[in-house]
């Protein structure tokens, strides 16, 4: 046999862990150093060095209730970050098409989600509440598959096999039409999601927490619930179903997919169609929290240090990614954001994944790319 | 040796029929007017030099290209346009000139998605993975199993092909496109890039394939020796055109296919 495993001795610890060992070392080091330095006197709480290594953590650690409130607003707009980013893996996954138009897709879906509730009780005569909300929600979802549909007829398959920067041009036009469409359809102005319609908490509670107040929205908790619950069942959907396998094998090669007799157009529909249900999905819990307006669209670029995070081709990693980023966005803004003025929330994402890409460019979770020579 | 006898193919029944085949891409002409026919059960070789359009040819028959003109039938039936995920589902099978595998998936899950278009049970049974899909599961994974040690890969089941050295991969490969059951199984170049016990090795299984399964096979082999052990029918092509078909013994003599390969004095 030609695959016989030549027997060479184990290194005492990966290269991985030898480097997590320096680190870790060169951190301690440095805590320890502050931590004289501080005590001594060297650092007053005027130096800068004091003003970001120290005071921080004392006042995390001073007020630990105004900690968990940061972490808990980082977390809940991290899932939302997730969701997006989700949206962003399953069409980059199966086709390679970095689609542009997942933030579009996102108002797109809640729009047509406002649109047609309104339709069914101002212009059908439906009572309105959860029976519209439901039929609305099915109405919403019919649109995005034949949005799936009509985007593999007319976008995909014209352009089968042509260079990824084309198809990305393309989901760039998508995005345009469906702004341009849905504001012919649905009009310009901002709408209320439907929220306490579909049967979502609403409301908020005060926790009593290390001497502090903890200020909890239902609905955010619900959304990190039914975030949980999708991403669950999609990890399931992917690793052990028939079709889920199809996807993974198109994810890896077409031409091999082809000749196994699966059929691209189909998996490319089933695709844009479940990340239209996320999009659908995204757009509730966003639009909940503010209007439904095309305003949202830009959260798609959110999106994108969340993937360069976790990685453009894993699940678990735009979950992790944006959880990330989420938190990371908060305690930044909340900690060190008064240094700089405040208002770093905007470009902290892309700080971070900048970060990222110098040592670890294919993220955390990311395939590796290993070209055998 | 091998279960048919060279008479028996000559008199056995036609499984594929190239007619008149002609491919162009632009200006470029990569097949004109090639005709041949594939009979059940026998190996078939298509060989020649560099360019000569061998791939293309497959290509052709498993839909990844349409011929510009000419047609293909293939189990009695022409169909003009047909897709390489119909071509599968009729029962044509393939490998690739470089492995074309699913890299981040295991040994296991590559083979197992040969057997994707065998598998009928509702999307919805799956998700549940309960009655009916769940005896579906463990029955495609039985005879996913014997192909595996059919092949002689136990030991890399759960191994990420990516991993894997070329030579192994090649063999997963195989062993996808025999879990699609097919009656063609097309192989391109499947001992390119292989030292000589792996080739060894190839060409047992696909012996072993051919007169255990009765598959007819088609292949493409830049090693004349392989070819001449292999084959039952050879066919030739040069620049595009058939320029001869026959026995190895036939083919060998034939003085054009001696000018194609050793060059003519001119």
């Amino acid at each position: 046999m030609t695959d016989a495993t030549l027997a060479t001795r184990k290194p005492f610890l990966s290269e991985g862990q030898r480097n997590g060992l320096i680190a870790g070392g060169v951190l301690a080091l440095f805590i320890a150093a502050l931590v004289v330095a501080t005590q001594t006197g060297t650092i007053t709480r005027n130096d800068w060095i004091y003003k970001i290594f120290v005071d921080p953590f004392v006042s995390m650690v001073d007020m630990p209730d105004l900690l968990v409130q940061t972490v808990w607003e980082g977390f809940v707009a991290g899932v939302l970050y997730s969701l997006i980013a989700l949206g962003f893996v399953l069409i980059f996954k199966a086709s390679g098409v970095f689609n542009f138009a997942q933030g579009i897709m996102v108002v797109f879906a809640a729009l047509s989600l406002v649109g047609f509730y309104e339709f069914l009780t101002l212009t059908m005569g439906l009572p309105p509440g959860f029976v519209a909300a439901i039929v609305a929600m099915a109405g919403a979802l019919g649109i995005m598959f034949v949005l799936a549909v009509a985007v593999e007829r007319i976008v995909l398959r014209p352009l089968v096999n042509q260079p990824d920067i084309i198809m990305l041009m393309a989901t760039v036009g998508l995005t345009y039409f469906l702004i341009g469409f849905g504001e012919y359809i649905f009009g310009g102005s901002p709408k209320v999601m439907i929220t306490s319609q579909l049967g979502l908490p609403t409301g908020s509670t005060m926790l009593d927490f290390a001497g502090g107040r903890i200020n909890i929205q239902h609905l955010d908790v619900a959304a990190a619930v039914i975030a949980a619950v999708m991403i669950g069942v999609l990890g399931f959907f992917f690793q052990y179903t028939r079709i889920g396998r199809a996807l993974r094998a198109v994810a890896d090669s077409h031409k091999a997919a082809l000749s196994v007799g699966i059929s691209l157009n189909q998996i490319w529909v089933i695709v844009w169609f479940t990340a239209g249900i996320v999009a659908l999905l995204t757009g509730i819990m966003w639009g909940a929290r503010s209007d439904v307006s095309f305003a949202l669209e830009i959260i798609a670029l959110k999106a994108l240090p969340v993937l360069i995070v976790g990685g453009f081709t894993s699940i678990p990693g735009a979950i992790v990614g944006g959880l990330i980023i989420g938190v990371g966005e908060k305690l930044g803004e909340f900690y060190w954001g008064p240094l700089l003025g405040g208002g770093i929330e905007s470009w902290l994402a892309y700080i971070i994944a900048l970060m990222f890409l110098m040592f670890r460019p294919q993220g955390l979770f990311g395939e590796k790319i290993i070209e055998r020579i | 040796m091998r279960a048919p006898s060279p008479t028996d193919i000559a008199a056995g029944e036609v499984i594929l029929a190239v007619e008149n085949v002609s491919l162009g891409f632009g200006g470029v002409k990569a097949l004109t007017d090639v005709s041949f026919d594939i009979r059940k059960g026998e190996v078939r070789a298509i060989i020649g030099p560099n360019g000569a359009g061998k791939t293309s040819m497959l290509n052709c028959i498993n839909g990844f290209y349409h011929p510009t003109e000419g047609r293909i039938t293939f189990k009695g039936k022409t169909r003009p346009k047909m897709r390489p995920h119909e071509a599968a589902a009729g029962g044509i099978a393939r490998t690739f000139q470089n492995v074309a595998l699913f890299k981040g998936m295991s040994t296991l899950d590559n083979i197992m998605a040969g057997r994707t278009l065998k598998m009928k049970r509702g999307f919805f049974w799956h998700v549940l993975r309960y009655g009916p899909a769940m005896d579906e599961e463990i029955a495609h994974r039985r005879s996913v199993e014997e192909i595996i040690d059919f092949l002689e890969i136990q030991h890399i089941r759960k191994v990420p092909v990516g991993k894997l050295p070329y030579g192994l991969q090649k063999r997963v490969e195989l062993g996808r496109a025999l879990a699609m059951e097919p009656d063609v199984l097309l192989l391109d170049e499947p001992m390119a890039g292989m030292n000589l016990e792996e080739k060894e090795d190839m060409c047992r299984f696909i012996l072993d394939v051919s007169n255990q399964y009765g598959t007819t096979i088609a292949l493409i082999e830049h090693d004349m020796g392989v070819v001449m052990d292999l084959s039952d029918r050879v066919v030739v092509l040069e620049y595009g055109r058939k320029i001869a078909d026959g026995t190895p013994d036939e083919v060998k003599r034939d003085q054009r296919v001696i000018d194609a390969y050793l060059g003519v004095g001119h």
